[in-house]
């Protein structure tokens, strides 16, 4: 079985982001970038299957700056085999990734694709629903557990009152959600090998995709600042506090 | 301009998050609703008791039974001509469906808005809430999940659409529902609770949550906890509140052992009144706290659970 784990390169999980001044975007020159932690999850589960021997090839996709090359190479320090980068500069949104998606999918024809529920950047949640469906593909979204059986992919999802279990006809899309794996950390000797290992770089008219973003950011703006309020001396002082001056109990 | 909004529903009621997306769609234009499930009679005639509800579509077929994304989205997309916009809430059905429904219909969605400008434009949070970007769609429909806690739900109760069947529409059989495996709680629900107190990495235990029972059961609270809490095990991931969890807006957010990532704030931080509870006074969820008391919470929650008791 061939999996394909997209993977996006965004501001590190630990930086603190700020707004540009000027309002067209947050600050990302000189700040720390990283995989989105929940393509780590992917890369990861993606592994586990081949190291159980489900799987038998991991190609792990970026997109993006010619950077995000960095970011394939993380994928393939923790075990992945090769690498696709479809390198432009154009902001790209979860429609047009799906797209360029779905023509990596027409050349490489993988059984199964793994990837993050969620870009920490965006906030997006999207691109692994809209893959599916430009596939035709049935899709498991905030994976908690992932089994393979027979021609079908059992998953368990996160959903708001508990888990949820969908069977799936395979080729499928699996969306990782955090408890589904614990990533591990690349060790130095991967991280040498994955050196070595091939990575593509296609651009999206290789590709026969029109990246142009739908959505035209106006502005982007700080959020009302929450002022610190007060530090009470007691639990008895609390509850007084709450009941006549918040008024909430 | 007609909006279409697909409801969350249980049980024959509809789920606060959807009356807050009915209400985001109010804003848009004329409000149709959309119940999709097996045997939901009760549920569409819940909908057509929303006020401002213009009409009601019911779609009442096995395919539709647990909300399954493939189904739902092919019958929104049958549906789609007749609207200029599709919303759902921003909660684990809307969030699976929608994009699949967005890009059957070339249009790139707009996820958990918190804010309409005007009908192509709209203000949603990126970076955990720590940047608001407002965004302006190109696309001929639009394709929208409503953050729930940005929007006041309508009432249950006041208005009376008309129900009308939704047409045949062939669905995928590529998957399939298995199981479910549901908290049970007679709790209010996280994201529908008029008080949430959340545990984090503080409590030491999933045991130790415990001790947030007695109070919560005093304010009516709903139960929630912070990534770090659910990373360590203490309680399942379904109480998360966060960027990666629920986001939510109660009138008195109480957070007890949590220190205030950002990701945590990112779904709390527009509560009406926060209190946290922490011993380690420089926790940075103090500076988005109205009240914070500097305290061991082992000390401090039993005797919160007496003093609520008493009064």
């Amino acid at each position: 079985m061939k999996i394909l784990v997209p993977v996006k390169r965004v501001v590190d999980y630990n930086v603190k982001v700020r707004v540009k001044s000027d309002g067209t975007g947050v600050e990302t020159a000189g700040v720390k970038m990283s995989m989105n932690p929940f393509d780590e999850i992917a890369v990861e589960e993606a592994v586990r299957l081949k190291e159980k021997g489900v799987a038998t090839e991991i190609v792990a996709v970026s997109m993006g700056v010619a950077a995000s090359a960095e970011t394939i190479r993380t994928a393939l320090a923790m075990g992945a085999d090769r690498g696709i980068l479809v390198e432009t500069d154009v902001d790209l949104q979860p429609l047009a990734v799906a797209k360029l998606l779905k023509a990596i999918v027409a050349k490489e024809a993988p059984n199964l694709i793994i990837m993050g529920k969620q870009a920490i950047d965006d906030d997006m949640s999207a691109t692994g629903q809209m893959l599916a469906a430009l596939l035709g593909w049935p899709q498991g979204t905030f994976a908690s557990k992932v089994a393979i059986e027979g021609d079908g992919v059992t998953v368990v999802r996160e959903v708001d009152g508990g888990l949820e279990t969908v069977a799936l006809t395979l080729p499928a899309i699996v969306t990782t959600d955090l408890r589904l794996n614990e990533p591990r950390y690349a060790s130095l000797p991967n991280i040498m090998k994955a050196r070595k290992k091939p990575i593509e770089t296609l651009k999206p008219a290789d590709l026969g995709v029109d990246p142009a973003p739908r959505l035209t950011v106006l502005t982007v703006a700080e959020p009302p600042k929450r002022q610190a309020g007060v530090k009470v001396g007691s639990v008895a002082e609390l509850v007084a506090k709450l009941k006549t001056e918040a008024k909430v109990i | 301009m007609t909006a279409l909004v697909l409801l969350d529903h249980e049980a024959g009621s509809i789920k606060q998050p959807s009356r807050s997306a009915v209400a985001a769609a109010q804003k848009l234009g004329e409000v149709h609703v959309l119940v999709a499930g097996a045997g939901v009679q009760a549920a569409a005639d819940a909908a057509a008791r929303l006020p401002g509800v213009a009409k009601v579509i019911l779609a009442d077929a096995p395919a539709y039974d647990h909300a399954l994304a493939e189904p739902l989205a092919a019958l929104l997309v049958a549906l789609a001509p007749g609207y200029s916009h599709l919303l759902a809430a921003a909660t684990a059905i809307g969030k699976n469906v929608m994009p699949r429904a967005a890009a059957l219909l070339d249009a790139q969605p707009i996820s958990d808005i918190a804010g309409i400008v005007d009908a192509d434009t709209f203000i949603r949070p990126i970076y955990a809430g720590n940047a608001l970007a407002t965004v302006k769609s190109a696309d001929s429909k639009k394709v929208i999940t409503v953050r729930a806690a940005s929007f006041d739900p309508v009432a249950a109760e006041g208005g009376n659409a008309p129900i009308e069947a939704a047409p045949a529409v062939e669905t995928p059989s590529m998957s399939r529902f298995v199981s479910a495996e549901l908290s049970k709680s007679e709790r209010p629900e996280l994201t529908a609770a008029r008080v949430v107190i959340s545990g984090g990495r503080g409590m030491q235990s999933g045991d130790n949550f415990k001790l947030l029972e007695p109070i919560a059961d005093k304010l009516g609270a709903a139960v929630g906890a912070s990534r770090a809490a659910v990373d360590a095990g203490f309680v399942p991931n379904d109480y998360q509140v966060g960027q990666t969890g629920k986001i939510v807006a109660p009138e008195l957010y109480v957070a007890v052992g949590i220190s205030g990532a950002i990701q945590h704030l990112a779904g709390m931080k527009d509560s009406k009144v926060i209190v946290a509870i922490n011993k380690d006074e420089e926790a940075p969820i103090f500076q988005v706290a109205d009240y914070g008391l500097v305290a061991d919470l082992f000390t401090a929650l039993p005797e919160l659970a007496a003093e609520l008791e008493r009064s």
